[in-house]
């Protein structure tokens, strides 16, 4: 039997060049490019936007302007000279990456229950104030990307507040390198618990009138409002965290889930969004400060007195005046100095509840005073990776909106 | 010889219209100047900053220094621009303010001359021409460039500014059908007898100061220019001088129509007490007037520069939708109620 006679069909085809030409009907598209050097991608984001009009029709994000290599820095480094290095990643809030560091390395080393409360007092105050902090700015800038420069302005002087407590504490007000492996760098200064009272004082003042310029004015409501939903399930899958999260609607805050340091002997709410719009987004941001308030307020009253750092010789350097004088100071000094933190053979995971997200350290160490290899879940990366869903369909002026609302840091993404 | 002389000799009206354009220009530049340092000192005021008060007393030189600056930069021309349009948008952008400001009468009388430097009887149509003028430097800016932002600037400015001037020109619209006129002149004289349109038409007020920040380009609705998403829209790829133009532009536009608000809403030169409603008798008087309307002017500059530093921007589908579903229709249903209003009353 012969075989049928076969003829190529080109209907699919046609069909395919009809939608073609019907796509030539509707217009051209325009390749925008937003970034690395534009006043709303915050840093150095790039963003090329397929516009058909005004509608964004594909979003992709390009990042790394930035990468350092931090991670694979660390490899050569003792665990203590790596965190100058930290401050760097979320520099807006380089105390809480501090602490989130340090306590990773004092989890593989099985340490960080060890810890004296006063340093743990101390840490959560540091990672509330730069909560603050960084939601400011995070605020800030937010508004004025939708045009209302005052409110980024308000915020700033409330954050100069910040860095001067942080300064007094530290002795830097961007660069703080605060914590070391198993304590702090030093104590807190005379005055300084008052000086941070009067602040939350007037820090509460600042949020209202950020409020008044913005929760019902109804512009910024029309701008924010339905606009870059996200929806629980899509920032589950997309591995969202921190504010973004919340503000899709789980409960989700490791400060609770898994309380380090003494979140579980504070007490404070975690804010939850229903819509997960931007506006969303904004409500939480505000409604979490003013929780940070209150965590610090109980934690000046609580404050308790004591060391500020382990009392073990081989893991937090000696007090000078001993090292000078005795000898087992002395070979501890040497030994910390030139070899590092002896830090055992094993792998380690340990998440902080950051202002952008989780941030993450997985540090995998073959044993002695350097990780093997060391992971840095940024929670900028991660909250970044769902722009192309979340640009798709709306407008270009929506882009300064959802990118402000997302709150990333090019510094700890692109790390 | 002297035949020549007597036919080249001009009426003193000529000579009087020139002063008086002299004048408006003279006073129209150093009112731009202050309303800059105004805007700086306000926004520093309302922002807990101090604003600039190094250049002369209490800062009062900074905008000198400022125009200084502008024109000792660079003027740097990128490659890829049209270059005619280049040149010509700033230019476009300066001049319709200016002769804005030609039909309305920013005082009574000085001695024997009217306050006007052109009093026409067509005064607020004229108006309204040159006003649809000032979208042609913005477009031809985002065009001319040759870049993107910039083009998106230029689109959005042309769709805003001609969405806004229908909806600001019917606002306009039961005024006249009110005074019976449309003089510039004769609105004031309306308003001197029977109160500010203001209180009789507080819509049509609404509808056109709206108007007016959507015509000016300011906040909520500089779309054109957003600075957050596309850089600095349509003046994007300028600098130095051809920038200062645009921003010039700006700032008269808004002391344009300003004056326009003042004379159509607020009876102009007139206050409503110690008889400051009739044309003045002494040149005092004049000055007094003159006074009058430049403080008036001054409270919309004022109020121009408060709103930009306390709102946010709107989105460009969200204006077009305010302009074209609330405000039109608006001012469409006030010239309606406004005529049958004026039928009834007629009998």
């Amino acid at each position: 039997m012969p075989a049928p006679e076969t003829r190529e069909i080109e209907a699919p085809d046609a069909l395919a060049r009809a939608a073609d030409n019907l796509e030539e009907l509707e217009g051209e598209r325009m390749t925008l490019n937003m970034g690395p050097s534009h006043p709303s991608t915050h840093g150095v984001l790039r963003l090329v936007l397929e516009l058909d009009g005004e509608v964004i029709t594909d979003a992709r994000p390009e990042i790394g302007y930035l990468h350092r290599g931090d991670e694979k820095i660390a490899e050569n480094m003792t665990y203590t000279q790596f965190i100058p290095y930290t401050d760097r990643l979320d520099y807006l809030a380089p105390l809480a990456n501090n602490v989130a560091y340090a306590l990773a390395v004092e989890k593989l080393m099985g340490v960080e229950r060890a810890l004296p409360p006063r340093c743990q007092y101390i840490r959560v105050i540091c990672c509330e104030l730069a909560r603050i902090s960084a939601h400011l700015l995070g605020l800030g800038a937010y508004a004025m990307d939708v045009g209302a420069l005052t409110v980024f302005l308000h915020t700033f002087t409330e954050r100069e507040k910040i860095y001067n407590l942080i300064e007094a504490l530290t002795g830097a007000r961007f660069t703080t390198t605060y914590t070391r492996i198993g304590g702090l760098a030093r104590d807190l200064p005379e005055g300084w618990v008052e000086q941070c009272r009067r602040f939350l004082e007037e820090v509460k003042v600042n949020f209202d009138e950020t409020e008044k310029l913005l929760t019902r004015n109804r512009i910024f409501v029309d701008r924010t409002r339905d606009v870059g939903v996200l929806p629980l399930e899509v920032a589950v899958d997309y591995g969202i965290s921190g504010p973004n999260l919340r503000a899709s609607g789980s409960d989700h805050d490791l400060r609770k889930a898994h309380p380090y340091l003494v979140y579980d002997q504070l007490e404070f709410d975690v804010p939850v969004g229903s819509v997960g719009d931007c506006y969303d987004r904004y409500l939480v941001r505000i409604e979490e400060m003013r929780q940070s308030v209150r965590i610090l307020e109980q934690c000046l009253r609580q404050l308790p007195d004591g060391p500020i750092a382990i009392d073990d010789g081989k893991t937090v350097l000696p007090p000078k005046e001993k090292v000078l004088t005795a000898m087992e100071e002395l070979v501890h000094q040497f030994m910390l100095v030139t070899q590092g933190v002896k830090v055992p053979k094993g792998q380690v995971y340990f998440g902080a509840e950051n202002p952008k997200g989780e941030l993450g350290f997985y540090i995998n160490s073959l044993g002695g005073g350097a990780p093997h290899r060391l992971k840095i879940r940024a929670p900028s990366f991660v909250n970044l990776s769902v722009l192309p869903r979340l640009l798709k369909g709306n407008m270009v002026s929506d882009t300064v909106a959802i990118l402000g609302s997302i709150d990333f840091v090019m510094g700890e993404c692109d790390r | 010889m002297e035949a020549l002389w007597q036919s080249l000799t001009l009426p003193p009206a000529f000579w009087y219209g020139l002063l008086k354009i002299g004048l408006a220009i003279g006073i129209l530049m150093p009112l731009i100047a202050l309303a800059v340092l105004a805007e700086r000192r306000i926004s520093a005021a309302i922002q807990d900053r101090i604003g600039p008060n190094r250049v002369g007393p209490w800062g009062l030189l900074q905008p000198l220094a400022d125009g200084l600056k502008f024109l000792l930069k660079e003027d740097f021309t990128p490659g890829h621009v049209r270059k005619a349009y280049f040149w010509l948008a700033p230019a476009a952008a300066m001049v319709p303010p200016f002769l804005t400001v030609a039909v309305i009468p920013f005082g009574s009388t000085m001695g024997s001359q009217n306050m006007v430097i052109a009093d026409l009887n067509v005064g607020i149509l004229y108006t309204f021409g040159i006003v649809s003028l000032s979208v042609y430097g913005i477009v031809l800016a985002g065009y001319a460039s040759n870049s993107k932002y910039p083009f998106l600037g230029g689109i959005r400015a042309s769709a805003q500014m001609i969405s806004y001037e229908i909806a600001m020109g019917m606002s306009v619209v039961p005024l006249f059908l009110l005074v019976g006129d449309l003089n510039l002149g004769k609105v004031i004289e309306y308003q001197a007898q029977g109160g500010w349109l203001l209180f009789k038409q507080p819509l049509a007020f609404v509808i056109f100061l709206v108007a007016a920040f959507a015509e000016t380009n300011r906040l909520p609705f500089d779309m054109p220019e957003s600075e957050s998403e596309l850089v600095s829209g349509y003046h994007t790829e300028y600098s130095s001088i051809k920038f200062a133009l645009f921003f010039l532009g700006e700032y008269a536009a808004m002391i344009a129509v300003s004056a326009l608000m003042v004379t159509l809403f607020l009876g102009g030169w007139t206050l409503p007490f110690f008889g400051l409603d009739q044309p003045a008798a002494s040149v005092w008087g004049g000055l007094l007037h003159l006074g009058i309307f430049f403080g008036k002017l001054g409270a919309f500059m004022v109020l121009f520069i408060w709103v930009r530093w306390m709102m946010p921007r709107f989105r460009y589908d969200q204006l077009m939708h305010l302009g074209w579903q609330y405000f039109l229709p608006l001012a469409l249903a006030n010239i309606i109620v406004t005529a049958l209003w004026l039928w009834l009353a007629a009998g």
